[in-house]
């Protein structure tokens, strides 16, 4: 079988409780072909990675509204990569300003979406940047 | 003879089999790769697999369906902690739904069950259906099988959200657990055929609602009703959890087909986000699994497991030597003469495996054809 779905984690690391984008964004990504495993609110960094580690996802998406951010992406990339993970493609999404872009990048972020994305954009994305399909 | 999926087989082999390695080794990521290549249904996987057949057979499967909502990823989450406490591992094999539309789906079960991030005796896979009916997906024995191998000792799979009749998840299971809810409806929904007749187990979830009582104790009298000798015989045997797989006979041939026994599920009432009563339904399990014993040829859904497993391949494997360039051709003429309506696809079967056979034989250099 050589067209696999790509599969997705969704994951909200940290405290804030605005899911609905990410849930938003889950259902899209589903209606575009996608496996998505969406895990709810509230995961610590270990919960993200294990996930991650476990579903063997192609692609980890996070969702932060709170603006810990720079405290919790780089911690959940260190985690994948220590886990062996250092193929899986992160992005992020939600309220992040533009001045942390680089260091976020640096940490392995490969983009950051903010809103008024499309949820086409995201598809497209990840569809031209994941891993090879084995 | 060699297929094409044979030439590009080295480099997979090799993966599949360092895979296999890994996983018994209890490396996690080789584990969760060898997990995807098994729902991929790749040449990885066949080769991971074939490694590992001989280190699995430990585990206690143990199927949890029922309707979506009655809280089977709760209860599972529950189990979780209750095997834990135990001190057994315990892997889950959770199933949601595929979009026939776009292939897409949304896998929601992990969300109940993400206490468990920091500890290794506990692995959580989610599965896509991916178009495959009957409420699992159709890798997910392959997938039980490896994760048995990796030395899980309770293996929890999780169906879709049920109706009245997926009721292939007991032929994959050693054990069944069926959910109700509370006021799931009378004693007649308890009586029709279908998804309660392959209970081992039956629970009414959400036992703090009104009803719950009630409903279990309609169950209990509905269920465990002795079923009349004269029942039987009566229209097929597929017997219970074979629908979906080839339901072989286990019996030797020519002897008569044993009645299938009708099960007499204990009925449990549970509180899954509490935890209330899930002690009881885990002793419960155990009492099943100790109750399979050791009957001549392995424990009969084990058995009918096997026999199914080698059917479908068998099935695979004929239709992949029939594609094969060398018949492709004729295989196709064959199915053309059927749809002209020359030949009857019972003739075009019987000469396609007639065909088979005598090409077998000349592979082999024997020069006698055998007679089939």
């Amino acid at each position: 079988m050589s067209e696999r779905p790509i599969k997705v984690l969704i994951a909200k690391p940290g405290l804030d409780g605005h899911d609905r984008g990410a849930k938003v964004l889950a259902r899209g990504l589903r209606d575009e072909g996608f496996e998505v495993v969406y895990t709810g609110l509230r995961q610590t960094p270990e919960m993200v990675a294990t996930a991650a580690l476990q579903e063997d996802v192609d692609v980890v998406g996070l969702s932060i509204l709170s603006g810990a951010h720079m405290t919790l992406v780089p911690r959940i990339c260190g985690l994948l990569r220590e886990k062996g993970l250092d193929d899986v493609l992160v992005a992020a999404g939600g309220i992040i300003p533009d001045d942390d872009l680089p260091a976020l990048r640096e940490a392995g972020v490969a983009a950051v979406f903010g809103p008024g994305t499309t949820i086409a954009e995201v598809a497209d994305f990840i569809r031209a940047n994941v891993r090879p399909l084995a | 003879m060699v297929t094409a999926a044979d030439a590009a087989a080295p480099d997979a082999a090799a993966r599949g089999l360092e895979l296999a390695e890994g996983t018994v080794a209890g490396d996690r990521r080789a584990l969760a790769r060898l997990l995807t290549a098994v729902e991929n249904r790749t040449a990885v996987a066949e080769a991971g697999l074939r490694r590992l057949h001989p280190e699995a057979g430990r585990a206690h499967l143990v199927g949890i369906t029922g309707a979506p909502g009655a809280g089977k990823s709760t209860l599972v989450a529950a189990l979780i902690g209750e095997i834990r406490g135990s001190g057994r591992t315990v892997a889950v094999i959770a199933v949601d739904p595929s979009s026939p539309i776009t292939g897409g789906a949304l896998l929601g079960d992990r969300v109940r069950m993400q206490s468990y991030a920091s500890d290794d005796g506990v692995f959580i896979r989610s599965m896509a259906s991916r178009g495959h009916a009957g409420g699992l997906a159709a890798a997910s024995v392959a997938a039980a099988t490896v994760l048995d191998a990796a030395g899980f000792d309770v293996i929890l799979l999780e169906t879709v959200g049920t109706g009245q009749s997926e009721v292939e998840v007991a032929a994959a299971a050693d054990t069944t657990v069926v959910l109700e809810a509370p006021e799931m409806g009378d004693e007649v929904q308890a009586i029709k055929a279908g998804l309660l007749e392959v209970a081992d187990i039956v629970v009414v979830n959400k036992g703090d609602r009104p009803g719950a009582q009630r409903t279990a104790a309609e169950l209990r009298a509905m269920l465990t009703a002795v079923a009349s000798p004269r029942r039987a015989g009566v229209g097929h045997a597929a017997g219970a959890g074979a629908a979906g797989m080839a339901g072989a006979p286990t019996s030797a041939a020519g002897a008569p087909r044993p009645r299938p026994q009708p099960k007499r599920p204990e009925v449990l009432v549970t509180t899954a986000t509490t935890g209330d009563g899930i002690a009881d339904l885990l002793a419960a399990i155990a009492r099943h699994r100790e109750g399979l014993g050791a009957a001549e040829g392995g424990i009969p859904v084990r058995r009918a497991r096997a026999a199914a497993l080698v059917w479908a391949l068998l099935g695979d494997r004929v239709r992949r030597r029939l594609e094969h360039p060398d018949l492709a051709a004729s295989t196709a003429a064959t199915l053309d003469a059927v749809v002209r309506h020359e030949l009857d696809p019972y003739a075009a079967a019987d000469r396609l495996l007639a065909g088979l056979v005598r090409d077998g034989a000349a592979d082999h250099g024997s020069r006698h054809e055998h007679e089939v």
